[in-house]
């Protein structure tokens, strides 16, 4: 249990720090939620479970949908975009064909 | 009304109306009486005079406008060839001392607590003892945290509901488009449907399957998460959003015409409206008492039952209620700006 809890703290940091690292919103949001989800199981071996089931609920599941409506509202996410990702290897170029296409 | 009078027109009321149509000058005239024809010759003499001070205003404006933009130019390129580097050091330096700053502030602070676990720590005082002791008896629910947020606080969640219920009619404000008038959607909803509907099919077979056979199941959790919020881990908070969750998965997989049917802006209204002011009725007596308790009919009962704990149950109903209205009134009003 005790190394079970030290691996999620530890995957928590390195998404905590990661979210903030990543350029692409929508790969950021992704780890967001993975974050959630590490810190939902840690309140379950902190034996909060109440903060559990909320964190899960809130955390991982509404704030990330509404933070995905948000991005698609404002045309952050782009199909286009993410299939020429690995055509065009620079990434400058595809974020201004991007918003091209936006 | 005023008109009544007989000498209207040398009242005040009628001299600021004049003075309003015809400007500053008739105000004067109409205090001093009629105008005579002597100051009809001073008006014309004022008048060049008038002129020769305005040519020499112009003037003056001119040369502060070139002094003001010699002056622009100047804070211009300095800020173009200079200023930027400096500022940008000057952020680097900013925030490196304010990390370095508010790191150290924290170790200090994580250096100087009290061990953990020990008895005689601030935390461990009467009240959380008594807590911890007397909640199941007091209280009749068997989830402490139930019995604490809606019994001994509840005060203070019903000001989180309010909260909540809040930040929707802020979103509500800011993201709803006008209703239509004649029953056709207007030009700004049909837009904001096909901006919502940019790189999704209509009806996606798959997640419809799915949705089929989750969202009972999700929305039967939610219900069985809050009425068991005094007995077991849960509550009206988590609870709701779990509905919630569910109706959004629904929502996604039917479309806007299929929740329609159940879930409009009047349902959001009249359900949030009821689940309020039951909460706010049968906890606001806590204003008035000194945040004493009451004696109430509903008794705490048998600890462990589903209908225990006396207002428990319901508080977490209404709580329940507000939470998944509300979460699915965000969702909706982002996408398409109305429910």
């Amino acid at each position: 249990m005790e190394i079970l809890g030290i691996i999620l703290l530890i995957f928590a940091i390195f998404c905590a720090i990661s979210v903030s690292m990543t350029k692409d919103l929508l790969t950021s949001l992704v780890i967001f939620m993975a974050q959630s989800l590490a810190m939902s199981i840690i309140w379950i071996l902190l034996e909060s479970p109440d903060l559990a089931i909320t964190e899960a609920a809130v955390g991982a599941g509404i704030t990330s949908l509404l933070l995905f409506v948000t991005l698609k509202k404002i045309h952050a996410i782009d199909i286009q975009k993410a299939s020429e990702k690995d055509a065009v290897s620079h990434g400058k170029e595809a974020d201004e064909h991007g918003e091209d296409q936006a | 009304m005023a008109k009544i009078r007989p000498d209207y027109e040398n009242s005040w009321w009628a001299k600021l109306l004049r003075w309003l149509e015809t400007g500053s000058t008739a105000l004067d005239d109409a205090l001093t009486g009629e105008l005579d024809a002597k100051s009809a010759d001073h008006l014309i003499a004022s008048n060049t005079h008038h002129d020769a001070q305005e040519q020499e205003l112009e003037e003056r404006r001119h040369a502060a406008l070139e002094r003001e933009k010699r002056l622009y130019d100047h804070i211009h390129q300095w800020a173009q060839n200079r200023g930027s580097r400096l500022m940008r050091w000057v952020y680097i330096i900013a925030s490196v001392v304010m990390c370095l700053g508010i790191i150290a502030l924290l170790l200090t602070t994580a250096a100087n607590l009290p061990p953990y676990g020990d008895p005689n720590n601030p935390v461990n005082n009467e009240v959380s003892g008594h807590y911890i002791e007397k909640g199941m008896q007091e209280t009749g629910a068997v989830n402490i945290v139930a019995g604490m947020i809606l019994d001994y606080r509840a005060f203070d969640t019903l000001g989180e509901s309010n909260v909540l219920f809040i930040a929707a009619v802020t979103v509500l404000i800011l993201l709803r488009l006008a209703p239509s008038k004649d029953g056709k959607p207007t030009t700004e909803q049909l837009e904001a449907e096909a901006d919502d509907r940019m790189y999704e099919p209509k009806h996606d077979v798959i997640l419809q399957h799915q949705a089929n056979l989750l969202v009972p199941l999700i929305l039967l959790f939610g219900v069985y998460v809050i009425m068991n919020g005094h007995i077991s881990p849960g509550g009206g908070f988590s609870g709701g959003a779990i509905m919630g969750a569910g109706l959004i998965l629904y929502l996604n997989a039917h479309g806007f015409r299929k929740t329609e049917r159940f879930f409009t802006f009047t349902t959001f209204r009249i359900v949030s409206l009821c689940a309020l002011s039951f909460y706010a009725c049968s906890k606001a007596y806590s204003f008035f008492t000194g945040a004493n308790h009451l004696t109430s009919i509903f008794t705490p009962g048998t600890p462990g039952m589903l209908f225990s704990a006396g207002l428990i149950p319901y508080l977490n109903i209404a709580v329940g209620l507000v939470v998944c209205c509300t979460m699915y009134a965000f969702y909706t009003l982002f996408r398409k700006g109305d429910m």
